[in-house]
């Protein structure tokens, strides 16, 4: 366990800060001097789920290399919406080169600074599921392979948002987007096999992988600052939901981010040298509707008839990662 | 100019240069929402206000919060029957705060440290008679003290208290901590005479030179119920009976007891009895036990004492070592109704606890001042027909529990302040209230209601003990911490965290937050992230 939740605090440490905890279990982001890595004025929708990641896991990552960070950026949201020429939100050194050869960059200036003797720089590379799962994955498993001293970390929203959008293939069964509309008999996005990174990740045993959400940034936050601790190739990937392009309100990104881990589609998780060594626990189990019915981009599944037989699908994929990667107490137990 | 790299033509700048507030249809706005507790607390008290600080571990802060609205703490902890954790919104996640129990600790914590109240820091000049030195009286005493008026009580009895001395038995009430918290107040320069009588209020305020009068004598006369009785039957009062147990002789009931009646009274004489000897100690109430007016927890504790009560019952007679009961029976509009069946218990003594009137005889003469049903009738502002006069506690139209009392005499001692000054006193308009919809319940971990210990049956039965314990501080600590502070902010900097714009600014510790409009593009996930409900959005004007 990287993460010991503590009880006996109004809110436990579930909350951004408690005014009770000591100083050194508060989160980063509960701090009045966090870097804001992304500052304000950028361009995101409302209630963006990657930009609040990006915050997140950039401002963990400052904090514990001590401000010493390089991120490259892979195309995408991220960096669309953070650097119209000629502003930027960045408050780090910051770098864009093309959409699939972030990991690549990442690793060059990983072994600019190894010439340089500065031991002390560490590097990140960043990009959404478009450059991660599709378009940067060639470069990214080759930096996985050589073992490169780059922290690589995945936003996941499930499809190339800013270009309007379209299908990735970390776009999930049933799902609504402008080049999977929801006509015929299996509308929406198809039932492939899948392209799960994380466990691609693991496959090439590096040092270090993790998943994490929007909504538990104590998790996140711990994840990051294991991730520091390692040198080599480490990987992280962060599901952020997508007002836009999901369709759920604004406000509710944090809640879909909870459900997508409470329904066991999400699997939250850390593995050391491709071996899994936690799973965060799910708190109550939910049916896998309480996550589809309130986003827009599910819509045709809840429409007269549902489609009864599509949901248990998706349930039938919840039930088989809780399995997988005993993610209820009690099937440990039974195991 | 300066040498720029190939094909760039601007020097870079930064997105501060965009202010993305201009997206914006609603905006986020913090607000203080009033909490159910708060709400339903009759002696007006802050008590998210006071967990607050009982949760850092600042127990003195807690009690001089506290203490604002309620000098009697130690004794409040002991004898409220806590609306405020029926209220509470935790009970609708698990169970509620155990609120009464933690104001029993802080007010037990100022007793051990001695803690004193603040004096008034200027007289001024005005002089107030108080008859009656019960809750009401001693809470308007206390907070006119605070004021800086010169105050006087007239008790009637031998010692101060009310039915707090003479109606609630010492196992629900040790004496020492009753006068203890009598004693503070009264070192703050009130001056109490005991066994002092008021026969006519408008000449004692004559006589004494008082601006103000504010009467709260209590409800000591026993109701009677017309029980065709045999001349050798022992028929008693509760209320005597309860006031007897002050002095030094303990009144004899013999070996059955039966108490006739359905409120507090009635529980808090079965279980004197039961602790007097008496091997048997029913109750006899002519309705249901949902429909009885005493609480539910004297009843609880009553039946775990070996009380017994026999419910949808009537005495219709009484003999020298029996009575004759009639069943009964709820009609159609809920009414007990007599059935005609009848059965025969045996019983030494039977005790009455009927419910009390008020003896209002001081009031006879005084003009404008008017009774309505046996009490006396005043305004929102605490104040009788008569100038000059007010009046609170069980002699005023309300339920009559110590908390009640406390909370009349907080009300009437702010309306007599301001009647005293020439002013009127208006109250505060209140916060929009703070419903459980309002919170976000997710970010609330999982923590079961501590319990205070009980003393083991058997002392109950037969000692007159302290039935209750007290928390340890590690308790009363922790379940403060379960407080969700509905509808105001305890700075978990959640909305601070959750901002994907950065547009909410951390002000520092106790400091709160506040929103940069600049950059906020509405998106409500603060709103919506809050776990308090002390955020709220309203419609932007475009």
């Amino acid at each position: 366990m990287t993460y010991q939740p503590i009880r006996f605090y109004q809110t436990g440490t579930f909350t951004v800060g408690n005014r009770l905890l000591p100083d050194d279990q508060r989160s980063v982001q509960a701090n009045m001097r966090r870097t804001n890595s992304l500052n304000s004025g950028h361009r995101a929708c409302q209630g963006c789920g990657e930009a609040l990641g990006a915050r997140y896991a950039i401002d963990a990552a400052m904090e514990a290399t001590n401000r010493q960070l390089v991120a490259a950026n892979a195309t995408g949201c991220l960096e669309v919406f953070s650097t119209p020429y000629p502003e930027t939100s960045w408050q780090i050194p910051w770098i864009h080169s093309l959409f699939g050869n972030a990991a690549a960059v990442a690793t060059g200036i990983a072994a600019a600074m190894r010439v340089k003797g500065r031991d002390d720089v560490r590097v990140v590379a960043q990009g959404g599921d478009g450059g991660t799962n599709d378009i940067g994955f060639g470069c990214l498993s080759g930096m996985f392979e050589r073992n490169d001293d780059v922290l690589y970390i995945c936003y996941d929203n499930e499809g190339y948002m800013n270009t309007g959008v379209q299908r990735s293939s970390a776009t999930p069964p049933a799902a609504r987007t402008n080049t999977t509309m929801p006509l015929g008999e299996s509308a929406g996005n198809r039932f492939g096999q899948g392209k799960y990174l994380p466990a691609i990740a693991m496959a090439h045993d590096i040092p270090y992988v993790a998943t994490a959400t929007v909504a538990e940034l104590h998790d996140l936050e711990a994840k990051v600052r294991r991730a520091m601790e390692f040198r080599g190739a480490r990987y992280i990937h962060i599901l952020v939901p997508c007002p836009l392009g999901w369709g759920h309100g604004s406000a509710e990104t944090i809640k879909i981010a909870r459900l997508a881990k409470e329904t066991g589609l999400f699997p939250v998780l850390e593995a050391e040298g491709g071996k899994l060594t936690n799973v965060s626990k799910i708190k109550k189990k939910l049916p896998v509707e309480e996550y589809l019915r309130p986003q827009q981009r599910f819509a045709h599944l809840f429409r007269d008839p549902p489609r009864r037989d599509v949901i248990d699908r998706i349930q039938q994929m919840a039930d088989r990662n809780i399995l997988r990667y005993r993610l209820l107490e009690d099937v440990e137990r039974r195991a | 100019m300066k040498t720029k790299p190939f094909a760039i033509t601007l020097d870079p700048g930064s997105s501060l240069a965009n202010r993305t507030g201009s997206w914006r249809t609603v905006r986020p706005e913090y607000i203080d929402r009033l909490p159910p507790c708060n709400h339903a607390c009759p002696a007006g008290e802050n008590i998210q206000g006071w967990l607050f600080h009982a949760e850092s571990g600042h127990y003195e802060e807690a009690w001089r919060v506290l203490t604002q609205d309620n000098p009697l703490p130690a004794v409040m902890g002991r004898v409220c029957y806590h609306p405020c954790e029926t209220a509470c919104n935790r009970a609708q996640l698990d169970e509620s705060v155990g609120i009464n129990a933690i104001e029993r600790f802080i007010g037990d914590e100022a007793l051990r440290c001695r803690w004193k109240f603040a004096p008034p820091l200027s007289a001024t000049g005005k002089r107030v008679l108080i008859v009656g030195a019960g809750p009401s009286g001693l809470s308007a005493a206390y907070q006119l003290a605070r004021l800086g008026h010169a105050v006087a009580i007239r008790e009637a009895g031998p010692a101060p208290g009310g039915m707090m001395r003479f109606g609630i038995p010492k196992y629900r009430l040790p004496r020492a901590v009753l006068d203890a918290e009598i004693q503070r107040i009264l070192d703050l320069g009130v001056a109490l005479e005991l066994d002092s009588r008021v026969a006519n209020v408008l000449d004692a305020m004559r006589r004494g030179g008082f601006d103000a009068v504010f009467l709260a004598v209590g409800a000591h006369i026993a109701k009677r119920a017309y029980i065709p009785a045999g001349s050798a039957s022992k028929m008693l009062d509760a209320i005597s009976v309860l006031r007897s147990m002050e002095g030094g002789e303990r009144p004899l009931l013999g070996r059955r007891v039966v108490v006739y009646g359905g409120g507090n009274t009635a529980f808090d004489m079965a279980r004197t009895a039961k602790r007097l000897g008496a091997e048997e100690s029913i109750i006899i109430y002519r309705r249901t036990r949902e429909k009885m007016p005493a609480h539910e927890s004297e009843l609880e504790e009553a039946l775990q004492e070996g009380v017994l009560v026999k419910w949808l019952s009537t005495i219709r007679q009484a003999g020298e070592s029996s009575i004759t009961v009639e069943k009964m029976q709820l009609d159609a509009r809920g009414n007990a109704q007599p059935t005609g069946e009848f059965e025969t218990l045996e019983a030494d003594s039977v005790v009455l606890a009927l419910g009390q009137d008020v003896d209002l005889s001081l009031l006879d003469g005084v003009p404008g001042l008017e009774v309505q049903d046996g009490v006396a009738k005043v305004g929102l502002d605490m104040m009788t027909g008569h100038p000059g006069i007010f009046a609170g506690g069980d002699m005023i139209r309300g339920e009559r529990t110590v908390t009640v009392g406390i909370g009349h005499g907080k009300l009437a001692a702010r309306n007599i302040d301001a009647w005293l000054r020439g002013a009127t006193w208006v109250h505060p308009a209140s916060h929009e209230f703070a419903s459980f919809d309002k919170l976000n319940t997710w970010y609330y971990s999982d923590a079961p209601k501590s319990r205070q210990p009980v003393l083991d049956t058997i002392r109950r039965q037969s000692t007159f003990e302290e039935v209750v314990g007290s928390f340890d501080e590690f308790t009363a600590q922790f379940e403060a911490r379960r407080c969700l502070s509905c509808g105001n902010c305890f700075e978990c900097d959640n909305c601070y965290g959750v901002c994907p714009d950065n547009a909410v600014i951390k002000l520092g510790p106790g400091q709160r937050y506040e929103f940069n409009y600049d950059y906020c593009k509405g998106c409500g996930l603060c709103v919506a992230e809050c776990p308090c409900g002390a955020i709220r959005t309203v419609p932007e004007e475009i």
